[in-house]
């Protein structure tokens, strides 16, 4: 991991692992030059991850602390699995964005501040009765501040712009400063601008001056007194065609991949809702790939749309967040009763109710495992990272056709904004298993295979008329039926059928270490990275520590328990206040002790680290 | 498979082996009878034709029909039906529910559904009285409604389904009795053959809950001065054409006429024309004892549906593309990591 930040010579020292924040006002562009310093650290080889951090109002009054939005990205020639714990450098556009992110900077980390934007009105905006520029408030930090607003208007002088729209090329000023800073290619960069802004050339040159300027002004060492110029190699990693993917897209992809290898038509039915909406977005531009998009007109038409489409023999999905899936329970239980394939994809974010749109949590899995009347069993897995979501898609399409059962996948917002360098697989590698509607002699409905799955009639499939819904049916007949021994059996039978997923999933395996160790560290979902991270140090420094992380919810692999019962020692951290717990206790017995984090964001390495030994102790 | 000689399908080809289970004298059993007769007179294909119902005693109708059948949760139908159609537009889709149903929890999906103009036919089984649930006032209960959970009667004013589904947009509206089985048929081939969502309000007597409320207007003594049935193109004449329905046009409002002699023109009785809209919103208003009650098909006025212009669109924006999967997860910026170290200074 980086050390702390000393260099301040203008030659290029070789680092191992950086983590840079850019903090502005949301309207200062800073998701987008964050996206664009991701993609010039992807193309210069470096393993990464990112944290976009932004608030939940669209357009948050100008230079308030609650406006503020950031963007986190960890890079280095080690592999990176999280954002990294606490920036090395700060670019902080005003006030409030320094006041926001300040804490979070190293001891001795580097301030970039925008002079131009710590006028008396932003100062007292943020809450500063000073200066903090012109005070000691930041003697424990490296501080270089100057006029970026004034030096970007400057740049883009001969564009004749107005105040106003001139002062948008911040960004692009700041960009061409990190990447100087970083010994980047700017092409790139350029190349995207012109592809932006096409239709508009003006302003694509003055974005482009702007960037030069910034990089130039890098360059004019005396100038930029105390910018150091950093070097972050390429990482170690496998041989292969790479790019880089957020867990919004590596899933939309999944889901496309996952109803081919499927060999059906998708159907996505969703409504929008932070932070699930991308998908909808990605999908809707993937007609080509026999996809339909349905936006409806709420999240219960949302899921109904699908089980709809999946009823007529196309695989239905639906997405939302949690409040939305709350709103799809009902819908979820229909799909149980009547045994249709249905992918239902939650990207967790902060609850109860509203709670934090744009923030991180993992608190919907009860509702996941539980959330439904009656006994309505489901399959449910989760995603460990962005380019993890891929591969889980595919599985969850390939669980609610094989099973014909609706199957629950948890991402989260972390997971979805976050970008990740992706080593593309070849699509041959991934079994095909192409989903057959019955068209035979005419059967009962709750006919069943050997893995319990009942058979799959299309409407207008001919002698093949049948009735289906949410009332109990008769297991052999499949007309309405309510007596007791009937329900029973067919409880049974739904839960036998879920239980049976657990045959056709792989066993849990170490992440790291093994049944030797004494401790274990189990997780599921996007704590994968600080867990990794915090378990390969530990052990580092010789700790006894293992790590086990579950992609299989319910039902869980099978020998997850006998592998648990071989530990005294079951540390869980979560991003909720105990439920993977709370489910470990009750399926095996066992003792394992929680960690839980609920601030809306990701675990920090040390965080885990501490907790590590603390159990050890 | 079936031997697929066309022979042709009885009323009683639609029924299916199951035991009707309404309660004795619902209305429900007429309704089910013209619709079964419909299928039989219109050449319905069993298989292309699926019944989607909500729930609630009206929901129940799909299990009675020898077709493709789905009895879903409450409100939904419309929902589950739009899936069904976007998947596959071949089929030919009937929503069956009821005015809680259809109205009350379903409401906005009935909305959207007839916005987007889903190419199906909607049933409303309308008796203002959630049967079910044994006896609740519904959304379209009258005021003073007395049910058990409204002893001292309902105090909220009903929905009328008509307005409801004209306001929605709506583009075919239509009005049945359960008991008129001689234009039931008629009136569901129309709903059948316009292209588009089709909304027919059927007036159905729920004998245990809300027995006779449509008496003023269903008695079939009073019916010729009650009930107006409507033809495209012909006068709006009733009480044997000895009246007929007129347009004041200085307060904008419709009015009865007496006709002397069958002279209809004469006493201003205007010719029902299923393109006007304003008119239909006027003629779903009228109300008994000032008025007789419109029936048959009130509004017509096609337009593309909206699973027609859902797959065009996929079809015009899939023009020229590729489908290459490993095209397309390659997509973007990429770059090729030849050796496994790959570590510069």
């Amino acid at each position: 991991m980086a050390t702390k930040l000393k260099d301040q010579t203008a030659a290029a020292s070789e680092r191992e692992a950086v983590t840079v924040r850019f903090a502005g006002d949301s309207g200062d562009g800073m998701q987008l030059t964050g996206g664009q310093f991701t993609q010039s650290t992807a193309l210069a080889g470096s393993d990464l991850a990112t944290f976009p951090d932004f608030p939940a109002e669209i357009r948050a009054p100008q230079g308030t602390t609650f406006g503020v939005s950031a963007f986190q990205i960890n890079f280095g020639s080690e592999a990176i699995e999280t954002a990294g714990d606490a920036p090395d450098i700060l670019i902080a556009m005003n006030p409030a964005a320094l006041k926001t992110n300040l804490s979070a900077l190293k001891p001795g980390g580097l301030i970039i501040a925008d002079t131009g934007e710590f006028g008396p009105r932003n100062l007292k905006k943020a809450g500063y009765e000073e200066n903090p520029l012109e005070t000691d408030e930041l003697k424990d930090y490296q501080l270089v501040a100057f006029d970026i607003s004034a030096q970007t208007l400057e740049s883009v002088k001969e564009f004749g712009l107005g105040n106003k729209e001139a002062l948008r090329s911040k960004n692009m000023w700041t960009l061409g400063l990190v990447l100087w800073m970083f010994d980047r290619d700017r092409q790139p960069i350029r190349d995207w601008l012109h592809s932006k802004f096409a239709k508009n050339l003006d302003i694509a040159l003055a974005n482009e001056a702007a960037l030069n300027a910034g990089h130039a002004y890098g360059e004019t060492a005396e100038i930029a007194q105390g910018l150091g110029r950093y070097h972050v190699g390429a990482a170690e990693v496998e041989p292969g065609l790479y790019r880089t993917v957020t867990g919004g897209e590596a899933l939309s992809l999944g889901l496309v991949a996952g109803a081919s290898l499927v060999d059906l038509p998708l159907f996505f039915g969703s409504y929008p809702i932070t932070p699930a909406s991308p998908l909808l977005h990605t999908l809707s531009r993937l007609k080509e790939f026999g996809v339909t998009t349905f936006q409806a007109e709420d999240e219960i038409a949302a899921i109904c749309a699908s089980i709809g489409a999946s009823y007529a023999g196309q695989l239905g999905v639906t997405s939302s967040s949690g409040p939305g899936i709350a709103l799809k329970g009902e819908a979820m239980g229909l799909a149980v009763m009547t045994e249709l394939p249905l992918v239902i994809v939650n990207s967790q974010r902060g609850g109860p109710s509203t709670g934090l749109p744009t923030k991180t949590e993992q608190s919907d899995l009860y509702q996941a495992l539980y959330g439904r009347n009656g006994d309505a069993p489901m399959p449910v897995i989760a995603a460990r990272s962005p380019v993890d979501a891929f591969d889980c898609a595919i599985e969850a399409c390939r669980i609610a056709v094989e099973y014909m059962t609706p199957v629950m996948l948890l991402t989260d917002g972390y997971i979805g904004n976050a970008a990740e360098p992706w080593r593309v697989p070849a699509i041959e590698s991934y079994e095909r298993r192409p989903a057959t509607h019955y068209a035979g002699e005419a059967v009962s409905p709750y006919k069943r295979d050997e893995k319990l799955a009942r058979v799959w009639i299309k409407p207008g499939t001919p002698g093949l008329m049948h009735r289906i819904g949410g009332i109990e049916k008769n297991a052999d007949t499949g007309n309405i039926d309510y007596a007791p021994a009937n329900h029973q059996k067919m409880t049974d039978i739904r839960q036998a059928k879920i239980n049976g997923v657990a045959d056709t999933i792989p066993d849990q395996g170490f992440e790291l270490g093994g049944p030797d160790d004494d401790l274990v560290v189990v997780g599921w979902g996007s704590t994968y990275g600080p867990i990794h991270q915090a378990v390969k140090r530990a052990r580092r420094g010789g700790a006894k520590v293992a790590q086990v992380h579950i992609r299989h919810l319910w039902p869980m692999p099978k020998n997850l328990g006998p592998l648990l019962k071989d530990f005294d020692r079951i540390l869980v951290p979560e991003m909720n206040t105990g439920q993977l717990k709370t489910v470990l206790r009750d399926q095996f017995l066992v003792d394992a002790k929680p960690l839980n984090k609920v601030s809306g964001q990701p675990f920090k390495i040390a965080e885990i680290g501490n907790a590590i030994e603390e159990a050890l102790s | 498979m079936n031997d697929m000689t066309p022979t042709k399908l009885k009323a009683a080809d639609f029924a299916t082996d199951q035991e009707v289970r309404w309660c004795p004298g619902c209305g429900d059993y007429a309704i089910l009878k013209g619709v079964q007769r419909t299928m039989a007179e219109m050449g319905a294909t069993p298989e292309n034709t699926v019944f989607i119902s909500g729930i609630g005693c009206s929901s129940r109708f799909p299990y009675y029909m020898e077709t493709y059948g789905f009895h879903t949760i409450h409100g939904r139908a419309p929902a589950i039906a739009t899936g069904v159609k976007l998947a596959n537009p071949d089929l030919d889709v009937w929503i069956v529910t009821g005015d809680g149903d259809g109205l009350s929890i379903g409401g906005n999906h009935m909305m959207h559904l007839l916005r987007r103009n889903l190419d199906c036919q909607v049933l409303l089984f309308n008796n203002e009285i959630y049967g079910l649930t044994k006896g609740q006032y519904s959304p379209t209960s009258r005021v003073g409604t007395r049910s058990p959970s409204t002893p001292y009667g309902s105090v909220d004013a009903p929905a009328e389904p008509c307005a409801f589904a004209l306001g929605s947009g709506a583009r075919f509206l239509a009005r049945c009795i359960d008991t008129a089985q001689k234009q039931m048929p008629d009136i569901l081939k129309r709903a059948h053959a316009h292209k588009g969502a089709s909304f027919v309000e059927l007036y159905q007597n729920c004998i245990v809950y809300n027995d006779d409320v449509f008496g003023a207007f269903t008695d079939k003594k009073e019916s010729a001065h009650t009930q107006i049935w409507l033809q495209h193109g012909e006068p709006m004449l009733f009480a044997n054409g000895e009246k007929g329905i007129a347009l004041d046009t200085e307060t904008l409002a419709l009015k009865v006429v007496d006709v002397k002699d069958g002279d209809w023109q004469a006493a201003g009785v205007r010719v029902h024309d299923e393109r006007n809209k304003v008119m239909a919103g006027l003629l779903i208003a009228m109300r008994v004892p000032d008025f007789p009650v419109a029936l048959g098909v009130i509004y017509e006025n096609p337009a593309p549906s909206f699973e027609q212009d859902v797959r065009t669109q996929n079809v015009e924006a899939s023009k020229g593309k590729v489908v290459d999967l490993e095209a397309l997860i390659k997509k973007g910026q990429t770059w090729e990591v030849n050796q496994k170290k790959l570590r510069e200074v």
